[in-house]
């Protein structure tokens, strides 16, 4: 074990001490592992080997950047040869002309300005690196070697080092695709916006031709030129509309873009006929503007979209890469892509279980949590299956493999999770599940315009049902929604709540009424550790249990730790652990056993000890020195202070409020009394896929599931609405819609008020741009709107939708309960 | 006036230009990260490595 390991858990146990503050990342440093002799003082072996590098290679700069993070290096020491392998090069590297390879590396823990310098300096501190490149929002490195300089393993040993554990990025061919698309976006957004400002400039000639006199020669020429600009604006970036109206009326339903490309035609068939025949006014300057204006709107929703596809990204960078294979009397890393069913691995404590398979050889405890959730250890041996995803506790095992990649458990569970977020049916927009209803209501005015002033003249009749047509074209309708969307997902940012797209949004702020919400218990209403809640028992034995316990990753050892922090640990002999029972061992000249009541009742009558009603849901411990049982400490995993609260909260709000669990029943039922909860709402022992099942049977209405855990991702990607807490496991937040960034459940009482109060916003918004196309389209109907008249009231209905979105108080930056 | 004979064309030239440089440079993926790049123009330079 890495001396990382056993000073973590002092780190968050300390009385602070202003003077005592890590070198490197500025948490406070415990008082045990001062070293009274050095001016610098580091809270673990990661910060300060960071530092020395820094040190050694001239870039304390680092330490002068405005922004860097306070989170105590942790590096996983992994050896990464599988980088070199060649079935990695052949599917991550890629071979540059000038013979330097390149790579692109998801990284954790990227988060802040100073983590770009860092990495991005590579090149100075590891020779043979020619370029790092980061990209921050996306957690992603290009790096950029040469291969007869350095090794990739020695890069990914060195990113490891500095505390970012590289993984390999695996959706290169999707990325390609979608990289494609993202730069058309920007492209018909650019050049629509070109177009339509320099038709605003000779429109406004125009206009103001209206009133002064200009030679009738110029306004023709400018008519014309404002065709020649207009045009390409239609048939480059406004193509995306007719393509869209096309796909709706040919899957005979009826889009947003339908009314869109109506109005787009009409105007500029309309503007087309008049410039050429020289009568009546053009559209040109409406036309463009609309093109533009509209593909802003499709841009924020697009970006938001995006921020979820992003993370599904995570999805595979956390399957585990490497596997060590047993070769004869070789042990070899070889890519986990590598594996195949019959080989046998062996896996060493710390490290993740690469494949399905059995257990061959060795005994030993596995953690669980990223199939169930819980953290309690499990015991394994010999002819015991193990699963892909977990981790090894104790002893290496050997493991004939039986499912690898895909196939196993976890890959099937990830899949399962990526193609319930692919299926789920998008929410509806309220903008959009009105476009039938406007379709056919301004198709009808136009008409009806037309039969009202045919009598007139037809040339009138049309001029006026195509202003009508204009006038009306969902501009301010169709950014309602991603204005105000965008504009609270940016607030709630802002607070510490993390959301992905709109349609969580609108869910959220409409469905408290008949929703219902499931709610994890192990690391969503808990903290997920065991911790000390009752101690009975001399003082004395402490120092004792903790000598016993000093080294151990036994989730009890670090509750004891934690517990009982700066006490001075004497040295203990012949320490035996038990697993599954306790550890025993020699401290001072006494016999010291730590461990179950099942494993220490062998030996002694452990009777009088044995758990009663009130605490059988928490975990028992029995201390005995010299064989005379001496204390009793009972674990649990408390409900956090805040989770009474806004569980009733929700109750008030509307939310039927379900307790979903992995844990056994004792402990569901003691947390779920605790909350306020009725027994039919309590469903404990429940595996991934009882979860996801139990999410879906409640489809009809809107279901929310809160989880932190792999264990919960296929629940939440199942639901209508997935929230991840803090801390969660990487594969909860990449299909979650809603990551909360703060401890705790706190911030589901200022998400649902923000989402509210959003969709309050955009049914203001949807009303705001409703008017103005009534006032607009009665003016056209009387015949009495001047197209300068609509000019301006177009922008202007966009313009209040704009502001009213911007003034909206959707959420607030420091809103917490 | 009929100097606009002229000089409209020309401007309609230069905005011509700037779109294709716009498209050039979009599609060379100068505008895929907003973000890092912004930061990293706030980093001093480096001191030269020492010895």
């Amino acid at each position: 074990m890495s001396a990382i390991d056993t000073l973590a858990p002092a780190r968050g146990a300390l009385s602070a001490d202003p003077e005592a503050r890590c070198a490197h990342c500025l948490l406070p440093v415990p008082r045990g592992i001062r070293d009274r002799a050095r001016e610098e003082q580091f809270c673990c072996a990661g910060c300060h080997a960071v530092w020395q590098i820094l040190q050694d290679h001239g870039l304390t700069g680092y330490y002068n950047l405005p922004e860097r993070r306070e989170i105590a290096v942790t590096s996983t020491g992994r050896r990464y040869e599988e980088y070199d392998h060649d079935t990695f090069t052949e599917l991550y590297v890629r071979v540059l002309p000038d013979g330097s390879r390149e790579v692109d590396l998801y990284l954790e823990g990227i988060h802040c300005s100073a983590c770009v310098w860092l990495v991005e300096r590579i090149p100075r501190t590891l020779p043979g690196v020619l370029r790092a490149e980061v990209n921050l929002t996306r957690s992603r490195a290009t790096v950029t070697w040469d291969p007869s300089a350095v090794a990739l393993s020695a890069i990914a040993r060195w990113l490891d080092t500095l505390g970012y554990p590289p993984h390999p990025f695996r959706g290169i061919r999707a990325e390609t695709v979608r990289r494609r698309e993202d730069r058309e976006m920007i492209v018909r957004i650019g050049v629509a916006g070109a177009l339509a400002a320099n038709v605003m400039l000779l429109a406004l000639a125009l206009y103001s031709g209206w009133f002064g006199d200009m030679d009738p020669v110029f306004t023709r020429y400018f008519r014309w030129v404002s065709l020649l600009v207009t045009t390409p604006a239609l048939l480059w970036p406004g193509r995306v509309f007719f393509r869209g109206a096309l796909a709706a009326l040919r899957g005979r339903t009826l889009h947003m873009d339908v009314p869109i490309a109506l109005a787009l035609t009409a105007g500029y068939s309309r503007g087309l006929w008049n410039t050429v025949t020289d009568s009546g006014p053009v559209y040109f300057d409406g036309v463009a503007t609309l093109i533009f204006l509209l593909l802003v709107g499709r841009f924020l929703q697009q970006r938001a979209q995006r921020a979820a596809a992003d993370s599904a990204e995570l999805l595979h960078a956390i399957a585990p890469s490497t596997a060590r294979m047993v070769d004869g009397d070789d042990v070899r890393e070889i890519p986990a892509e590598a594996l195949l069913p019959g080989m046998t691995i062996v896996v060493y404590p710390g490290e993740t279980v690469a494949a399905d398979g059995i257990v061959s050889a060795g005994t030993s405890a596995l953690n669980l949590a990223l199939l169930s959730g819980e953290s309690r250890p499990v015991p394994v041996g010999p002819g015991d299956p193990a699963w892909a995803g977990t981790v090894n506790l104790s002893a290496p095992l050997r493991l004939r493999v039986e499912q690898t990649g895909e196939t196993s458990r976890v890959g099937r569970m990830l899949r399962e999770v990526a193609d319930s977020a692919a299926r789920r049916a998008p929410v509806v927009d309220l903008a959009h599940r009105l476009a039938g209803t406007f379709v056919a209501v301004v198709l009808l005015l136009a008409v009806v315009t037309a039969g009202l002033w045919w009598s007139t003249s037809p040339s009138v009749a049309i001029d006026h049902a195509i202003a009508l047509l204009i006038v009306t074209c969902p501009c301010a309708l169709a950014l309602a929604t991603p204005l105000a969307v965008s504009v609270a997902i940016g607030r709630a940012a802002g607070a510490g709540i993390l959301i992905k797209g709109g349609d969580a949004l609108e869910v959220l702020g409409r469905g408290a009424a008949g929703g219902t919400l499931f709610l994890d218990k192990t690391g969503t209403l808990t903290a997920g550790q065991l911790r000390l809640l009752a101690w009975t028992g001399p003082d004395g034995v402490r120092p004792w249990i903790l000598s016993l316990e000093g080294e151990a990753t036994h989730p009890v050892a670090a509750g004891f730790r934690e517990a009982w922090p700066g006490i001075p640990v004497p040295q203990a002999d012949d320490v035996d652990h038990v697993l599954g029972g306790g550890v025993a061992g020699r401290v001072e000249g006494h016999e010291v056993m730590v461990g179950s009541p099942s494993w220490i009742g062998c030996r002694l009558d452990v009777t009088p000890h044995l758990a009663d009603g009130e605490s059988a849901h928490l975990t028992p411990v029995l201390v005995a020195v010299d064989g005379v049982i001496v204390g009793e400490a009972r674990f649990g995993d408390p409900v956090r202070p805040e989770a009474g609260g806004v569980v009733s909260r929700l109750r008030n709000e509307g939310w039927s409020v379900h307790l979903l669990t992995g844990d056994e029943q004792a402990v569901a039922t003691s947390v779920g009394r605790a909350l306020g909860l009725a027994e039919e709402a309590i469903h404990a022992e429940q595996t991934p896929e009882a979860k996801a099942e139990r999410v879906a049977v409640s489809q009809a209405r809107p279901t929310v599931m809160v989880g932190d855990g792999v264990n919960d991702a296929a629940a939440m990607a199942r639901a209508t609405v997935g929230i991840a807490v803090h801390g969660g496991a990487e594969a909860s937040m990449a299909v979650a819609d809603v990551y909360l960034s703060t401890p705790g459940v706190g911030s589901l009482v200022p998400l649902m008020a923000g989402a509210r109060r959003t969709l309050s916003t955009i049914k203001q918004n949807v009303v705001f741009s409703l008017l103005y196309n009534v006032a607009g389209a009665g003016l056209a109907m009387a015949g009495l709107l001047h197209p300068l008249v609509a000019a301006i009231l177009m922008p202007v209905s966009s313009l209040t939708v704009i502001v009213h979105s911007w003034r909206s108080r959707s959420f607030e930056a420091g809103e917490h309960p | 006036m009929s100097v606009l004979f002229l000089v409209l064309p020309l401007a309609l030239l230069l905005v011509g230009a700037a779109i294709a440089a716009f498209v050039w440079a979009a599609r060379r993926g100068e505008f895929d990260d907003l973000t890092t790049p912004a930061i990293r123009a706030l980093h001093d330079d480096d001191p030269p490595p020492p010895g």
